[in-house]
């Protein structure tokens, strides 16, 4: 028991409320791969926890409203199960270089600047509370509110992540200098450990997660 | 004009280096590629498997 303010009576579910949310859950799955991967680089871990966030949303589709995003919604747990997961495997920031490689092509004749499977790895070095940010308005197009619902934060918070994520990123890319965040390195991982902590904290209530 | 300097492996992109027109960093696009990218891929048949798995148990 948390919130009671949050509390009220959810309205029985049509059998076309139950196709909708079916078919809406369906088209977010991309989305929820692209944020997931995102999140924690490794494309197989990334699809575990969207099946997983699937699934929990499948369990939770009662507290969804007709109506608002799904992608949103869908995000917040998504996000909840990473950080859960995350602090559960003592997560080191693992990245598969390989896969990435491969994946992470950019499309012929287009010619980036930098590759993408560095911008990739510069955006994983950033502590996750800003990659998050970073990644909800700067490549998934979320509003600073949206994201900011999503994170279950303030406004100014999301601003203020997304603008230092921004910072770093620049800097790395221009000096060309992006830091393996080492697995072996025990300051770095525990920083990140704490960061996941500090995070989770501020997760948000938008969603089905306080189970 | 400034010819283009494509053949460089200096990786500068046509315009400028560091900023675009809007102010955001020449890596705002590829962020969104990123996302894009993963868009694009055709869906695993895991996530089919497990979508239509979903229906059944959702019946009731």
């Amino acid at each position: 028991m948390s919130k009671q303010a949050t509390k009220r009576e959810l309205p029985e579910r049509s059998e076309e409320d139950k196709r909708a949310f079916k078919r809406e859950l369906t088209e977010v799955v991309p989305h929820l791969r692209a944020f997931a991967r995102g999140l924690c680089g490794r494309p197989d871990m990334a699809d575990d926890l969207v099946q997983e966030a699937l699934l929990k949303a499948w369990a939770a589709q009662d507290r969804f409203e007709p109506g608002t995003s799904m992608r949103a919604w869908t995000f917040v747990i998504l996000r909840n199960a990473y950080l859960t997961d995350m602090r559960r495997n003592r997560f080191r920031g693992e990245y598969d270089e390989g896969v990435a490689e491969r994946i992470l092509t950019a499309p012929a004749g287009q010619e980036e600047p930098i590759h993408l499977s560095d911008l990739h790895r510069a955006l994983l070095t950033l502590p996750p509370e800003r990659r998050e940010a970073l990644l909800l308005v700067g490549a998934g197009g979320f509003s600073y509110e949206e994201a900011a619902n999503i994170c279950g934060c303030a406004v100014g918070t999301i601003k203020s992540r997304v603008g230092r994520a921004r910072a770093a990123l620049s800097s790395m890319i221009q000096d060309g200098d992006i830091p393996d965040r080492s697995i072996g390195d025990p300051a770095a991982h525990r920083a990140i450990l704490q960061e996941l902590d500090e995070v989770a904290a501020g997760r948000g209530e938008a969603a089905a997660s306080s189970k | 004009m400034v010819p283009p300097k494509e053949d460089k492996q200096v990786a500068t992109p046509a315009r400028k280096a560091e900023t675009c027109d809007t102010g955001e960093p020449d890596w705002t696009s590829g962020l969104k590629r990123l996302y894009d990218s993963v868009l694009d891929e055709p869906l695993p048949d895991s996530f089919k498997d497990l979508l239509s798995k979903l229906d059944q148990n959702g019946a009731k």
